[in-house]
């Protein structure tokens, strides 16, 4: 049915890859994350909160991160995620694998 | 991706599956405190709280759906909407239960029909033998498959051969009730088995308990055998499973043997080597010694050696057996012909278990065109539903998989019942001993039948959804919608559809009765046969005295004793002796007339030999054709005479008569009679020649069988018998009379097993096939009720409607029929080796299946068409 694939402004995989790249800084939420990349991408990306929750999602079934329940600031409950060895390992395969897709890109495009 | 990791994964997602309501009140919370997040900013921000809180909504979106996309990925979407359908699919058939339990049941009966022929092939062909390494065991024969060899010429194959790691034998003149146990508890006739002692570790087979024969127990008397090894049944039977056996001694025929060991009950000698007579127990063979009995009488198994190959062995023992011929010519023929034991065991039963098979896979397909048929038969209910599924926003493959599921669940059910069924069979045939087939008592129901039920309903499901499933979601929206079931038009692809199907059942059908028809006409052919003698009535009991009889004068008067009192039992007619039943033994030796010359290319004729007493030809009702029998006056005193049967004196004395002439075999003898030809082999094929020698004139046989021909039910005479016999020999055992009727009815009995199944499977066909016809008729009748109602009353008659309908059936059911017959008249050549007496092509069978069917059609015809003759044509005009 195609609903959990990122929204087709972002490439495939991106979004996943750009969560895993947050939680480098630490714990956070889903509505940190997203307030994060929004602000790291000077509000150029925004995420969809459809798009958000079904990627930590699958991100934890496949082991990359952990989500625990906690306080945020405004003393609310609320999951907290982190990153797992294994999601630091495929956040470095996978930050490789954009890096040359995004450079052959770019020089067909005559970018470089 | 590594095993490991997603093993884990699919746990984690199993887990987050099952606990599904916790997690999804979770993420609802999750979500929740995001939103709560969202309003804060927008608050901070200088919005008013509730214009916060409408503003965050609206930019978060349906949270239900957001939660729905999120939980899709803690399993595959495939598996929540099975579980949606087969919740559908059972509610659907708790609304439905007439419809459900027929489809239950007709799916049932013909998977529970699959699975135990499924079974029965894998016993018999595809599962490998109860050996090590079955595969490298071969099978060796001289000659054709069934001949023996000389011991002489066994020991020196397994010296001289390069093929084999060991060559093992037995003795293929074993008899049910060979050897006499007495001793502790009742005396008992027990079937042993002489066998080499290094047959079991050929096999791969380790005694249960204790250890195999050694070379010294092998070394001793052929007649007084030293030890024994116990059939794991006969220890349970005879010795209560006694743990502390070994070293236990027997007597056996007056002399003691130790028991050495107990085979493991998964050996099973005789289901595999002699289906239908059990062994007791085995008994060590010493080749060396000169009392074993002569001529070709050694069954050789051979294990290869690792790399070398049937056909090198094959040619190296065709070398070996010309030259053991040339360097003995006092031996034997020998011609080794090397066959793997698998072909040997199982090969003569394929063709049989083939057609089964086919047979059944058909009776599948017919349920499957059946239960189609039903389905679109509720197309009209379902159709509405079904638009109504679609308006809401189901694809066409989201529709078909539900349609799908449903027919999957529905055989799946079926197949719980078919497995019921199938358990039952398969315990029945294992229990039986009524069929001699091979292995048949290791037939049952495991992980590989299981399997097999599951795919054979998971197939059929599809198979018999997948039409109904196509034509409801190809219907348009805007013709579901509408009530579209009116009118005579409405839908002539679909009774286009549901008429094939019809008529591919019938022609299934007719390929299922004709070959069923003409394998029962063969069966009746063969119970046709004359067997040469009168198994009616006709019952042996094994006499063999316990006591040593040490002379003609001794043996005779127990022969005249136990005649005499047999005789005077109310209700014998006539009594007998014998050593080998008929159907049983085929002792043969070369017989030449007195002034011919034989030579290679004129061999002398090698009739079986039978030794009887007087009275025996009539008491097994073997008629009497020439000259005389004999009778008690036939003694070693008396001139030696012989009664040969109408074969020999064919072969030996061509045009003349044969009363009177002499032979040069067993010292020189006189024919003084000629009798009847006896089925000794098998029912199906023709009696060679057979020589009677009178039991009084010689020693030279090996058992003796009381025959008795009764005015009243055999096993009434029994007790008569038993009590008559007590004097002469207190210690007779007397556990088993054997009806001549049931010599007959085992040696037909693999051909009834066929018979009875195919005859089972070709009656369900017809049964379904004419459901089928019905169903179609009936159904078709009520879509056009108001049509019927227009022609009556534009003056057509009763009688006029119920023929058109008729003709439609038969019409039907021509077409079926053309079809199902061309098709049988091909597919029955190939039944060519299992007919007996008729051809492929009989006539009799083409037309008498022909007129079954046209007649059964026309039956399931009949009845729609009387109800649509009785339409009343103001009433049906009305109704619209």
């Amino acid at each position: 049915m195609g609903t959990d694939k990122p929204k087709a402004d972002l490439l495939p995989g991106t979004l996943d890859m750009m969560v895993l790249k947050i939680l480098t800084r630490g714990h956070l939420h889903g509505y940190a994350i997203a307030q994060l990349i929004q602000q790291l991408s000077d509000d150029l990306l925004r995420v969809e909160e459809g798009s958000l929750y079904p990627a930590l999602q699958r991100l934890e079934l496949n082991g990359w991160i952990e989500g625990e329940w906690g306080l945020s600031a405004s003393n609310r409950r609320a999951r907290f995620y982190t990153l797992t060895s294994d999601g630091r390992k495929h956040l470095n395969a996978e930050a490789t694998r954009y890096r040359q897709v995004t450079g052959a890109v770019a020089r067909i495009m005559g970018f470089t | 991706m590594r095993f490991g990791t997603s093993w884990k994964r699919f746990q984690r997602r199993l887990r987050y599956w099952l606990n599904h309501s916790e997690k999804n009140r979770l993420l609802r919370e999750e979500m929740e405190f995001h939103i709560a997040s969202m309003i804060d900013e927008l608050v901070a921000q200088g919005m008013s709280e509730p214009d916060g809180r409408v503003a965050a909504h609206r930019r978060f979106g349906n949270m239900t759906q957001k939660s729905e996309e999120a939980r899709s990925t803690w399993i595959a979407h495939w598996m929540s909407d099975l579980a949606q359908d087969l919740r559908h699919a059972f509610r659907g058939m708790r609304r439905d239960a007439g419809f459900t339990a027929f489809t239950i049941l007709i799916a049932g009966l013909g998977i529970g029909a699959s699975c135990t022929v499924f079974s029965v092939v894998n016993a018999l062909l595809l599962r490998p033998l109860p050996f090590r390494d079955p595969g490298r065991l071969v099978w060796i024969t001289n000659g054709d498959d069934w001949t023996a060899t000389q011991t002489e010429h066994f020991s020196d194959l397994r010296e001289l051969n390069r093929s084999f790691s060991d060559l093992a034998g037995w003795s293929g003149y074993y008899f049910p009730g060979d050897s006499e146990l007495t001793g502790a508890g009742e005396p008992e006739r027990l079937t042993s088995v002489p066998v080499t002692g290094n047959l079991f570790a050929l096999l791969g087979v380790e005694p249960a308990i204790g250890r195999s024969f050694t070379a010294g127990e092998c070394q001793g008397s052929y007649s007084a055998p030293p030890a024994t090894l116990l059939s794991y049944s006969f220890w349970r039977r005879r010795l209560a499973a006694d743990p502390k056996v070994v070293g236990r001694t027997l007597t056996l025929n007056g002399h003691p043997v130790t028991v050495v060991g107990v085979l493991p009950a998964s050996f099973d000698f005789a289901s595999v080597f002699a289906p239908g007579t059990p062994i007791d127990i085995f008994i060590p063979w010493p080749l060396a010694d000169k009392t074993k009995p002569m001529g070709n009488t050694m069954k050789i198994i051979g294990r290869l050696k690792p790399g070398a190959t049937l056909r090198g062995a094959q040619a190296e023992f065709t070398v070996l057996g010309k030259q053991l011929e040339s360097q003995h010519p006092e031996r034997n023929k020998i011609a080794p012909t090397l066959v793997p034991l698998e072909q040997h065991v199982s090969g003569p039963v394929s063709p049989a278990l083939f057609v089964l098979a086919c047979a059944v896979g058909v009776v599948m397909l017919i349920v499957c065109a059946n239960l189609s048929n039903l389905q679109l038969a509720r197309l009209g209910t379902r159709q509405k539903e079904m638009a109504m599924r679609t308006a809401l926003g189901a694809g066409r493959s989201r529709l078909l998989r539900q349609m799908l599921t449903e027919s999957v669940a529905l055989s799946c059910c079926g197949a719980v019942l078919g497995l019921a069924l199938a358990v039952a069979g398969t315990r029945e045939l294992a229990h039986l001993h009524a069929f001699n087939l091979p292995l048949l008592e290791s037939v049952r129901i495991d992980g590989s039948a299981l399997l097999f039920t599951l795919l054979v309903a998971i197939a059929s499901g599809v198979l018999f959804g997948l039409l109904p499933a196509l034509r409801v979601t190809a219907l348009s929206l805007r013709e579901g919608m509408q009530d579209a079931s009116r009118g005579s038009s409405g839908g002539k692809g679909h009774a286009w559809v549901r008429d094939g199907l019809v008529v591919s059942e019938l022609a299934f059908a007719c390929i299922l009765l004709v070959g069923a028809g003409l394998l029962i006409r063969s069966f009746l052919r063969v119970l046709d046969v004359n067997l040469g003698f009168q198994p009616e009535r006709a019952t042996a009991l094994r006499i063999d005295p316990s006591f040593r009889i040490p002379g003609f004068a001794q043996q005779n008067s127990f022969i005249d004793e136990v005649l005499r009192r047999t005789r005077s039992v109310p209700g014998t007619l006539a009594a007998g002796i014998t050593d080998v039943l008929p159907l049983r033994g085929d002792r043969s030796w070369a017989v030449s007339a007195v002034g011919q010359v034989y030579g290679k290319s004129h061999p002398p004729p090698e009739p079986f030999i039978r030794v009887v007493s007087d009275g025996y030809f009539e008491a097994a009702g073997i008629p009497l054709r020439l000259g005389r029998e004999f009778t008690e006056r036939d003694r070693a005193s008396s001139e030696r005479v012989v009664v040969v049967n109408e074969t020999l004196a064919r072969t030996l004395w061509p045009g003349q008569n044969p009363v009177g002439q002499m032979i040069t075999t067993d010292g020189g003898r006189q024919v003084v009679g000629v009798v009847a030809d006896v089925r000794h082999a098998a029912l199906e094929t023709a009696s060679g020649s057979e020589m009677y020698l009178p039991m009084r004139q010689t020693g030279d046989y090996a058992a003796m069988q009381l025959v008795v021909r009764t005015a009243l039910p055999p096993v009434s005479l029994a007790a008569g018998i038993r009590t008559a016999l007590r004097p002469i020999d207190p210690n007779l055992p007397v556990r088993e009379f054997v009806a001549f009727q049931d010599l007959v009815d085992k040696a037909v009995s693999p051909r009834r097993f066929l018979v009875l199944f195919l005859a089972g499977f070709a009656a369900f066909a017809l049964i379904l096939a004419s459901l089928g016809i019905y169903a179609v008729i009936s159904y078709s009748v009520s879509q056009r009720v108001q049509e019927i109602g227009i022609r009556m009353a534009l003056g057509a008659s009763p009688t006029n409607v119920q023929s058109r309908i008729l003709l439609r059936t038969l019409r039907l059911a021509a077409l079926g029929l053309a079809l199902g017959m061309a098709a049988s008249r091909v597919l029955t050549s190939a039944l060519e080796s299992l007919l007996f007496g008729v051809t492929p092509g009989d006539p009799v069978t083409f037309i008498g299946i022909g007129a079954l069917l046209i007649v059964v059609a026309a039956l399931a015809g009949y009845f729609p068409a009387r109800r649509a003759s009785r339409i009343d044509p103001m009433v049906a005009l009305r109704a619209s």
